[in-house]
């Protein structure tokens, strides 16, 4: 009785290992890796139009993080893809949650990268003025690679969070890991281990980012002492 | 600013004329007068809190100076209450100037050789191979050539403001501007970083030393000058303002600096 209950729990599990698998790769990953590297520029624009002395820009910016930082995503990712439609912009979901995503990252990372700048000694403009550089040069060669280094650790936990946060994706019918995982224990009626299995694979993903993440901290942690 | 305004009144690289600067309530230069013929060291000496980082300061304009003149090199700039500065004119005037700063302030994320690349590249356009060679003469100079890879983190206090005057060299500046340069010194390191100095004064670098070191300024100044409450009280020849002064504010200074 206990064994055959067994053999079929392992027999779900190892049937819906690779679909659910496929699902992460196919949307989880390029969902996480896509919403950070443009919430990342973004963030950086952000940021800087933040530090800039161009008052509307400061305004506009600061408008965007507001809005963003102090309404959650799913609300967001519920305006985006359901609510648009009654105003006539009708997106597929991916697209929907690349928007949402991207915009919701580039808020909560632009105050990383805006702290990270601000924390980096006066002293390091001022040498930087001082051999005659522009506020322009001075960021880009010698703030922004001192600040990249101090904002690594927590963006670097933010993209791990990306990872899980893009489960709420599945709220908009984006079918990846979660929501693949979703659907087999709906139709097999073991969601206890699904889920298990689910949250399995998003470790596996996020341990492999982490590895990730070590190695860039390693290589622009050039002239710290350790 | 009178950018056509040349300032060619003898041989004088530097000149002040009343010259103010204050930060919000506070008035710090109250009407400042100097004046620097080139290749030549002043000392700045003077008590805490007296105005001698902020005149310095105005001088590559880190600080922009309510009212006066700054006549420096070829350039003079003429500054009152309604003067607004554009950044390519600071920059242009700045440029002129190296400073040398009490914490060193070297850039972390670059090695002592890219230290003194960094500003011949991004500022002056020099090719890489001109910078490093450029960079590698003047690390050479101050006795650094073999801690070139080395970074910040990695060099000693003494090690590091040489590697700071270096860089401020690499972008030949017509003038030095030095901030208590050896004042976050352990006492055994500085004096290889005044023996740099020393060094580049006779070589004829136009200096402007603010220091607590009165054998350096015996030494190697041309002009001591003692400030004190934003105004330049007295100013001679190091003779006359450190062994020969009668004036009671710097005789008390004086005393002070020798007790400690
Ligand atoms: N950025 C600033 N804002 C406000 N006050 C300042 C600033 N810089 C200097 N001061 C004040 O100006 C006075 C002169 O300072 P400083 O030029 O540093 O003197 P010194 O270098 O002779 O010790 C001090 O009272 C100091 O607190
Ligand atoms: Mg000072």
């Amino acid at each position: 009785m206990f064994g055959e209950r067994t053999d079929r729990i392992i027999g779900i599990l190892s049937d819906s290992f690779f679909p659910i698998l496929k699902a992460g790769l196919q949307f989880t990953i390029p969902l996480t890796l896509i919403t950070f590297a443009l919430g990342l520029i973004l963030a950086f624009f952000t940021a800087v139009a933040r530090l800039s002395a161009f008052k509307p820009l400061v305004l506009l910016t600061r408008f965007y993080v507001w809005i963003f930082r102090g309404t959650p995503l799913l609300v967001q990712l519920f305006i985006i893809f359901y609510g648009l439609p009654s105003v006539g912009i009708t997106l597929n979901p991916f697209p929907a949650a690349v928007i949402v995503f991207t915009l919701n990252k580039g808020a909560y990372s632009s105050e990383i990268i805006r702290a990270a700048i601000l924390s980096i000694p006066k002293g390091q403009w001022e040498a930087a003025y001082s051999i005659g550089m522009t506020k322009a040069q001075a960021l880009r060669r010698v703030i922004l690679p001192q600040a990249i280094r101090v904002s690594l650790p927590p963006l670097g936990n933010s993209f791990i969070s990306l990872v899980k946060d893009t489960s709420l994706a599945a709220t908009i019918t984006v079918t990846e890991l979660f929501q693949k995982g979703q659907q087999i224990a709906a139709v097999t009626y073991e969601p206890l281990w699904l889920y298990i299995e689910v949250a399995f694979i998003y470790l596996i993903f996020s341990t492999i980012l982490s590895y990730l993440q070590d190695k860039l901290e390693i290589r622009y942690g050039r002239g710290i002492a350790k | 600013m009178d950018a056509g305004l040349l300032n060619k009144r003898g041989s004088s690289m530097i000149n002040i004329q009343n010259l103010y600067k204050r930060f919000d309530k506070l008035e710090v230069l109250k009407g400042i007068d100097l004046s620097i013929e080139k290749g030549k060291t002043a000392v700045i000496i003077g008590p805490s809190g007296s105005g001698k980082t902020t005149l310095l300061r105005c001088l590559n304009l880190l600080e922009i100076p309510d009212q006066g003149t700054i006549a420096l090199g070829k350039q003079t700039l003429k500054i009152t209450e309604s003067t607004k500065l554009k950044q390519a004119e600071i920059v242009a005037f700045r440029k002129q100037t190296g400073m040398v700063f009490q914490g060193y302030n070297l850039f972390p994320h670059l090695t002592a050789l890219e230290n003194v690349m960094e500003g011949q590249i991004t500022v002056l356009r020099r090719s890489k191979e001109a910078a490093r060679e450029k960079a590698m003469s003047l690390l050479e100079k101050v006795g650094l050539k073999d801690r070139a890879e080395m970074y910040p983190f990695q060099l000693s206090g003494g090690q590091q403001q040489r590697v700071g005057i270096a860089r401020a060299m690499a972008m030949d500046p017509e003038v030095l501007l030095f901030d208590e340069p050896t004042s976050a010194l352990d006492p055994e390191l500085v004096g290889e970083v005044l023996k740099v100095m020393k060094d580049l004064s006779r070589e004829g670098m136009t200096m402007v030393v603010v220091t607590h070191e009165m054998k350096f300024a015996s030494e190697a100044a041309d002009q001591v000058i003692f400030m004190d409450g934003g105004v330049v009280v007295e100013k001679g020849t190091p003779n006359e303002v450190i062994n020969e002064t009668k004036n009671p504010r710097t005789l008390q200074f004086l005393n002070k600096v020798a007790e400690r």
